[in-house]
């Protein structure tokens, strides 16, 4: 069983959103909402700063708040690759998840539950990778199984320095920064 | 605050927007339904900006669902960028002009009333007799940008009038390609000949690759950020390119030429500079190096603000690099009116590196041979009114500016009807008050476009384009390193009255007599008979989308022969030719005009997300970007008691005044001057969505300064002081 995980390049990224656009279209998430987006983030003062370029989206931690607060069982792991998912006909909408999940990678779609991005397992399914790896101009992003000691993801962690977000909220995410 | 909001409060361009509250958020709604049904790929090729990347359109059900990157595709390499992946929004943009349109109340009014198309062009072919009878066919100018344009060129090459023009020349790339041009006897093309995949050095000056996104040059320039290439970005602003970059040169606007002449004077100080191949290839290139002699690194220092062992030492690295070291030409070089001079250091910059025809710097482009339809001859005509007596002797397309200054003054001879195709001449031309006066002054405005564009408001006649999706145009045989041929083809039908520019063009040019010069049925065939006369299959190319030809040596170490088309047949560090014509043989500095106090000078650029005017409307990219914001220096800014997200009014030195924008307080620019993203800020009532958002950077230039060899518009002397806006 793999457990799929995300690498992004923040060297290659430039910001561009096209992650954002191809997953739009992809998923037919409703404008005004976004499954993944684009963050710019400065550190250090003026003059001389750096520039981080992230582009996120849900976490698919393999400790998930957002599924153990579920009072429904809609938000849950996924067999296949610990992909975290939403049943959208059983959730009622409580925002419950949206309150615990500490990357505020969810939104109530307009038709009622709760949304956010699934790996586009419908495209893994099929052996190809997720809408917004597959677009990327940079080629800054790389998907794949966490656990497969020869795999891109875990030869990019092993050989390059990276680090994810909120390590300290304790959820073990499933998406890496590469510095 | 939720975290998600909290980061994208400090974020850039992309993710800023969406800060601002539930009212200046994008509208929740649906994106373009997800269609269903049996699923089909189309290949075309894109046109939401000029690169013209190849796509595989996908629909399901007759129903266009997504455009995805032609893996085959030499310029996209299967990825498009974020515009083309939203070009599906382009289809569905409600939006849309949908059927011809008759003005019916004042110029500039956006009355109309719907009309057929055989009303709305017979209306115009009357119109342009009328104007042939009393003033000659010369009197009609066409304003055009992209492939598109073609056929309406043709139309008007039959017609006879040469005053056909693109704001890609004087307002934008012009000056690049003439100082290319003048040095090398070539010019830089597009898509640009830069060898970004194998430099080891390059270097950007105001040249914001990732931001801008032509997509090749995005990609490789990804791929040399990867492999660690030695990156130098000279640029106001810490671009997304400059937070890339080995060493960031936070250049004082105006002074790049300063920059170059220091590089310059320290290659030959340090006997840096490729000394063969300038023996084998260069011209006059002692007198050059003498006029280098007082641009030390210390004088530039006091112009530029780049400390003298900075210079030096990226002097050095390039140096090291060279031939691999590309100093990237940039593309919109209209600043301050020495463009084309300063476009020349760029090119003399890379001639003394030896980069020209070099892995790593500029290689040689090619392409196939696709023969032209063999029309009778065009009607000959009395020369252009954009450049009378060649006041502009290196202006190597005809300018746009120049057409506008022939229709205020009626010098050279009067211009009386314009046609404006998928330009918008408001946005794109300095001083919105000229273009107006020159639009009052006409008797015929035409506009064919997507969208009911601001000039669309002004015309008399509107004529809605299909979108790129649904229409055939002209072949691209594209001048790259691997040359090919392809097809842009409908993928979907128009969903209303619209019709392709080609449609366009025959039934207009039949109405007014040219059938001799409209000998096709219709594009297809037209299409086909070139493609089988270049001896392709036209079923290979419908469902491949594109053919490539051989690959032909790139680089003098792979064959390729030097050869400069200049007077002297070599590479001219001394020119003969502006010398003649009273200008300097070689680029001389002079400082560009302070800035007044109180004000900043007013920069501009572009974000991934859009192109140019003409994408704000189309859900998808409004989705991601609805409106620009004013960056202002974070200690600017708390100076003014402004924080990031506060509206104000930037007014100029004319006292030209924008309508309110939000701030984005960054240490990411210079405190002397502020940014703008281009585009935005749209006032024609028919652009829904984008109405009102943000504020245009083009009403604020009011200002500019004409480049003396070319006639290209510099448009960086524009100042801005920030008002703010009472709550």
């Amino acid at each position: 069983m793999p457990r799929l995980a995300m690498v992004i390049d923040t060297r290659r990224c430039v910001g561009c959103g096209d992650c954002v656009v191809a997953c739009k279209v992809e998923n037919d998430v409703p404008l005004g909402h976004d499954r993944d987006w684009i963050v710019e983030e400065i550190r250090g003062r003026c003059p001389g700063p750096t520039l981080e370029i992230r582009s996120e989206r849900c976490h698919h931690c393999a400790d998930p708040p957002c599924v153990y607060c579920c009072p429904t069982g809609a938000s849950h792991i996924h067999d296949y690759g610990g992909v975290v998912l939403v049943t959208a006909s059983k959730c009622i909408g409580c925002k419950a998840c949206l309150a615990a999940c500490p990357y505020g990678a969810r939104f109530i779609h307009p038709d009622g539950y709760a949304d956010k991005c699934t790996f586009c397992l419908h495209r893994v399914e099929k052996g190809l990778d997720p809408a917004c790896v597959a677009v990327c101009p940079t080629h800054c992003m790389t998907f794949g199984d966490l656990d497969d000691p020869l795999g891109p993801v875990r030869r990019l962690l092993d050989s390059r320095p990276h680090h994810a977000l909120l390590p300290e909220a304790g959820t073990e995410p499933c998406i890496f920064y590469l510095t | 605050m939720h975290r998600r909001t909290f980061l994208k409060l400090g974020s850039g361009a992309v993710a800023g927007a969406c800060l601002l509250g539930p009212g200046v958020r994008a509208r929740a709604g649906s994106t373009p339904p997800k269609p269903t049904g049996e699923e089909r790929v189309i290949p075309t090729f894109c046109d939401v900006c000029f690169w013209r990347c190849n796509a595989l359109a996908t629909t399901r059900g007759g129903r266009l669902w997504k455009i995805e990157g032609n893996p085959q595709d030499p310029l996209s390499r299967g990825r498009l960028c974020p515009r083309g992946t939203g070009g599906v929004g382009a289809h569905y943009d409600p939006d849309r002009l949908r059927r011809p349109l008759l003005r019916k109340g004042e110029r500039g009014a956006e009355t109309w009333h719907e009309v057929s198309w055989d009303e709305a062009l017979g209306f115009v072919a009357e119109r342009m007799q009328a104007i042939r009878a009393a003033h000659g066919p010369e009197a009609m100018a066409l304003f055009s940008h992209g492939i598109g344009g073609t056929f309406l060129k043709h139309l008007f090459r039959a017609w006879g009038s040469p005053n056909i023009a693109a704001p890609s020349f004087a307002q934008c790339r012009g000056p690049r390609d003439v100082g290319f041009h003048l040095t090398f006897g070539e010019e830089v093309g597009s898509p640009e000949r830069t060898d970004i995949e194998h430099a080891r050095c390059l270097v950007l000056l105001g040249c914001h690759l990732g931001e801008n996104m032509h997509n090749t040059q995005v990609q490789e320039f990804a791929e040399a950020v990867g492999r660690g290439t030695t990156l130098i970005v000279a640029d106001p602003r810490f671009s997304v390119a400059a937070s890339k970059a080995k060493y960031y040169l936070p250049i004082r606007p105006g002074t790049d030429l300063a920059l170059l002449l220091a590089w310059m004077h320290v290659l030959i100080e340090e006997g840096a500079w490729d000394r063969a191949y300038v023996d084998a290839h260069g011209y006059g290139f002692d007198a050059f190096a003498a006029s280098l002699a007082p641009y030390t690194p210390e004088w530039a220092w006091t112009e530029t603000g780049i400390a003298p062992d900075v210079i030096r030492e990226t002097a050095g690295e390039m140096g090291h690099h060279r031939p691999a070291t590309l100093v990237h030409p940039g593309r919109h070089v209209t600043w301050y009116g020495d463009d084309a001079q300063r476009s020349r250091a760029v090119a003399l910059l890379n001639a003394m590196l030896g980069s020209w025809g070099r892995k790593g710097g500029f290689y040689q482009p090619a392409s196939m041979d696709v023969p032209a339809w063999p029309y009778p001859p065009y009607p000959p005509h009395r020369g252009k009114a954009d450049n009378p007596d060649q006041r502009y002797p290196f202006a190597l397309e005809t300018l746009t500016t120049g057409l506008r200054e022939a229709t205020l003054t009626g010098k050279p001879y009067p211009l009386k009807g314009w046609f404006v195709y998928a330009t918008n001449p408001l946005y794109a031309l300095p001083n919105v008050d000229e273009t107006i006066a020159a639009v009052r002054a006409l008797d015929l405005l035409v506009v064919i476009d997507v969208v009911p564009s601001e000039i669309a408001g002004w015309a008399d006649v509107v004529l809605p384009e299909a979108v790129y999706l649904e229409r055939y145009d002209e072949l691209n045989v594209e001048l790259f390193r691997q040359p090919f041929v392809a097809l842009r083809q409908p993928v979907v039908d128009p969903p209303d009255d619209q019709k392709s520019n080609a449609w366009i063009a025959r039934e207009l040019g039949l109405k007014l007599g040219l059938g001799a010069w409209f000998p096709w049925r219709d594009v297809e065939e037209y299409l086909r008979w070139r493609v089988e006369a270049a001896g392709l299959s036209w079923e290979t190319l419908t469902s491949r989308g594109l053919i490539l030809g051989p690959r032909t040596p790139l680089t003098y170490e792979e064959g390729v022969a030097p050869e400069f088309d200049t007077p002297s047949g070599k590479i001219e560090f001394w020119s003969n030719q502006l010398q003649e014509k009273g200008f300097d043989p070689v680029p001389r500095y002079t400082p560009p005009d302070p800035v007044p106090p109180g004000f900043f000078r007013l920069l501009y650029g572009r974000a991934p997300v859009h192109s140019f005017s003409r994408t704000q409307t189309n859900p998808l990219l409004h989705d991601i970007m609805p409106e620009n914001a004013v960056w202002v220096h974070s200690e600017v800014a708390h100076r003014l008691g402004l924080r990031s997200g506060d509206r104000v009014r930037l007014r100029n030195q004319d006292g030209v005044e924008s309508g309110p924008v939000a701030v984005k307080a960054t240490c990411r620019i210079r405190p002397d001057c502020v940014y703008l993203v281009h585009g935005f800020g749209h006032t024609a009532r028919g652009l829904r969505r984008a109405l009102g958002r943000g504020i245009n950077d083009a009403l604020l230039l009011s200002r500019y300064r004409t480049d003396p060899l070319m006639g290209g518009t510099g448009l960086g002397m524009n100042f801005v002081t920030i008002l703010p806006v009472e709550a």
